[in-house]
């Protein structure tokens, strides 16, 4: 089954135009025939000529991006955009949200919607929508929440997961907050989950874990997307019966978002260096998971500076509270393990019952997906994403920011202006407070 | 976008700030969702237009309502840029692409008395205009279009005044003047050496601001930059991270890395209220106000609406200004019921 991914956006395209560079890479490198052809077929569609076309369609709302995306994808040789699968205009969106929701958006509804249906058409099966898309702008936010509504009013049973960028905490967008607000608010009735990447914690990543001295966005970019990457390549899941997983991201939802209201999912990875160093290092199976455990419990999504004071604490001294005692407790988690010996990797530590919440039962909790082919360059790689309290801290940052702005009714004449009232702002903040509230009392 | 004059310039009296602040008005009926940014220049003290206040304060009432974005500029400072330019150049080789008889760095860039090098003056608006083009004129990994900026820094429609400031100074006149550490180029924008207004950034309340960066600049140097220049420059309580950023890869011809800083400053109310003392003195005493309303449509009641519209201008930066030193709490949050029981 196939899946049809949406780049919106500047952030959207630049971040989409590296997952599909990576793909196909691995499935390249894998040397694997089954996996490589089970990855084409999931992202890519052949053409007469042979060669690879992502199945993909790229919108903006204005041309420069988009064509930087198009020329990338055809200098590496080996993959590139369809044609006409892109839709653009000049303007942009002035980092309005509501710009990008109530006038861009439903301007050019018909537009898109017909690239989406020819991608659509082109897949043997569907297996659902990838929208990409940045929360802090106007285009990838506003339009992209736009685009999505669309695809739930048009393929009510596909599956939609939307990858989100969220912004530095401080100096990218300055009404960043709103848009996030709106746009998180708005898809969590849309869309089947969310998997999130913040900029804060990728850069961290390139500073302190590949030793990047001068961290570009083109740096960023790569992490998330070699990060997508470990999510979504084949692998076998419970269900798939020995092939590779024929759907992907239903397999996904089911394991992490079986409550409509907790769909965000964090994600790390381990190991994680600058690629001089893998051929000098070795991996084991139970130091890897033994550090991803550590990490998923204290919330650190990167192997340094992991608090391994941190324990999940008794039932009974369980409280309501942000954040006890630095520990993380999850709702569900899905571990996918790629390369040498998957088989015989110990995941115990993943299925005790104290990380996570007791309404659920840890087997219901804990999904397992392998696949015996590596992936980039690692011996051993594996991936964890997460719906836990991991997002809880820089969700309720971002709304405490944006409330703040509100009570001063900074920039809301901005929003006025294209027909997103005060109210609709009040609403989407009361929804955020609810998802706020329910992961804060996930260890309760 | 379009400059138009408050004060004068050459021989022209009035057309810029009058004809200039019609066609704007016209441009907001025709095109109401395309945005205005105006870059206005003001007159400085030693102006010789007598007029010039009564001018200025009728454009501003103008701009006021129809501008998206004011970037208001002082002859006094372009004045000063290139006296600072010429004391740089001063001995300095030439660079490469600098022609024979530029007016910068000839002789005629020598100030005397009442000439003013124009051509050179305008060279340094341009500059800005371009800067801020940028980002719609190339690639970059962060963009930032023109209507960006009348969102991110204009927090309520009448507070649309933003101060401009070009680093490197030297960047306008060709000189080739070794590239200072990238650094001090940030510490520069925020210097009033570096501002085409004069007003004290530093010592007022930032509202917003916008840097665009042009040129070899990573993101983890603006943001470094940023980090260390956050501690020294007062921001308004409810936007402490109003920070807008954009990157664009290609430099200005002949360097590095250059950036333009746009600033929504409460430092303008000084410029506004030296602007309301020079038409209040005029105004009092009626003078040269026949002229004016010789001419068929204008009545004295335009004279007074400008009047309050730039006092209430005033007013409202002052009541942003008073802000400042008041401590803010977080604004107390929606409370959610939560019916579980623990």
């Amino acid at each position: 089954m196939s899946v049809v991914t949406i780049q919106l956006g500047q952030c959207g395209n630049q971040v989409g135009q590296e997952l599909f560079d990576i793909i196909c890479n691995d499935a390249e490198q894998s040397q694997r025939k089954t996996y490589s052809t089970s990855c084409s077929a999931r992202f890519f569609r052949p053409t007469s000529k042979g060669d690879l076309v992502a199945r993909a369609v790229l919108v903006d709302m204005e041309p420069k991006v988009i064509n930087q995306s198009m020329n990338k994808a055809v200098k590496s040789g080996r993959w590139r955009y369809g044609e006409d699968s892109h839709f653009s205009q000049k303007q942009g969106s002035g980092n309005n949200w509501a710009n990008g929701y109530c006038v861009l958006g439903p301007r050019h509804k018909d537009a898109v919607e017909e690239l989406v249906r020819q991608e659509v058409e082109r897949c043997d099966a569907l297996a659902g929508f990838i929208p990409v898309m940045s929360v802090a702008g106007g285009t990838g936010s506003g339009v992209g929440t736009y685009v999505t509504q669309c695809l739930r009013d048009i393929y009510p049973t596909s599956f939609i997961l939307n990858h989100l960028t969220w912004p530095y905490g401080t100096g990218e967008v300055i009404v960043q907050n709103y848009n996030s607000v709106l746009t998180l608010a708005h898809l969590y009735q849309l869309s089947d989950a969310m998997l999130v990447h913040e900029n804060d914690t990728v850069h961290k990543i390139c500073s302190q874990l590949l030793n990047i001295k001068q961290i570009s966005f083109s740096d960023i970019n790569m992490v998330i997307a070699h990060q997508l990457g470990g999510v979504l390549q084949p692998a076998l899941t419970p269900d798939s019966y020995g092939v590779y997983s024929r759907n992907p991201l239903g397999e996904l939802v089911s394991a992490l978002a079986c409550h409509p209201e907790y769909k965000l999912l964090s994600v790390s990875t381990v190991p994680q260096m600058p690629s001089s160093s893998i051929a000098f290092s070795t991996f084991s199976w139970p130091a890897l998971l033994k550090h991803l455990r550590q990490m998923l419990i204290s919330n650190t999504r990167m192997e340094v500076g992991i608090d391994w004071q941190v324990r999940p604490p008794p039932i009974s001294e369980r409280t309501r509270s942000l954040t006890q005692g630095g520990f993380n407790t999850s709702l569900a988690n899905l571990l996918i393990l790629r390369g040498k010996d998957v088989y015989s990797a110990e995941t115990g530590g993943f299925e005790d019952p104290a990380i996570y919440t007791p309404w659920l039962r840890s087997e219901e909790a804990f999904s397992l997906w392998k696949s015996p082919v590596s992936f980039d360059k690692y011996e051993k790689f594996a991936t964890l994403v997460s719906n836990s309290q991991a997002l809880l801290r820089p969700l309720d940052d971002m709304v405490r920011k944006a409330w703040n702005m509100f009570a001063s009714r900074a920039y809301i004449h901005q929003y006025i202006k294209y027909n997103i009232s005060e109210e609709d702002f009040l609403d989407s903040f009361t929804s955020l407070e609810q998802v706020i509230s329910s992961y804060g009392q996930l260890q309760c | 976008m379009f400059t138009l004059q408050c004060g004068k310039q050459r021989s022209c009296k009035s057309t810029g700030s009058g004809l200039g602040t019609r066609v704007l008005s016209l441009l907001e009926e025709e095109f109401p969702d395309v945005c205005r940014i105006v870059t206005a220049v003001y007159p400085s003290a030693e102006d010789d237009v007598i007029t010039s206040p009564y001018n200025t304060v009728l454009a501003m009432q103008e701009l006021t309502e129809h501008a998206d974005c004011v970037l208001p500029v002082e002859n006094q400072s372009l004045l000063d840029i290139l006296n600072k330019i010429d004391a740089m150049s001063y001995g300095t080789k030439l660079g490469p692409g600098v022609k024979r008889n530029n007016c910068v760095t000839s002789g005629g860039s020598r100030l005397s008395g009442a000439q003013k090098p124009f051509d050179a003056m305008n060279n340094i608006v341009a500059n800005l205009l371009l800067n801020i083009t940028s980002s719609t004129r190339f690639e970059g990994s962060l963009n930032m279009d023109l209507n960006e900026i009348a969102m991110n820094l204009v927090p309520f429609p009448r507070l649309h005044y933003l101060v401009p400031s070009l680093t490197p100074l030297y960047s306008l006149a060709d000189v080739s003047i070794p590239t200072k550490r990238l650094d001090q180029m940030f510490s520069d924008a925020f210097s009033k050496d570096h501002q085409l207004i004069r007003a004290n950034l530093k010592h007022s309340l930032f509202l917003a601001s916008a840097l665009m960066v042009r040129g070899d600049v990573h993101m983890s140097d603006l943001r470094r930059n940023i980090e260390r220049l956050r501690s020294s420059l007062p921001f308004v309580s409810w936007n402490q991270e109003g920070w807008k950023t954009g990157l664009c890869s290609v430099p200005p011809v002949g360097h590095s890395h250059s950036m333009l800083a746009l600033s929504n400053n409460t430092c303008v109310k000084a410029t506004f209220m030296e602007l309301r003392d020079s038409f209040t003195k005029l105004y009092k005493k009626k003078a040269h106000l026949h002229h004016y309303l010789h001419v068929d449509g204008m009545e004295q009641s335009i004279f007074s609406e400008a009047l309050s519209s730039l006092t209430g201008l005033i007013e409202d930066y002052h009541h942003l200004d008073v802000s400042k030193s008041r401590l803010q709490r977080d604004t107390p949050r929606l409370r959610i019921a939560t019916g579980s029981s623990s």
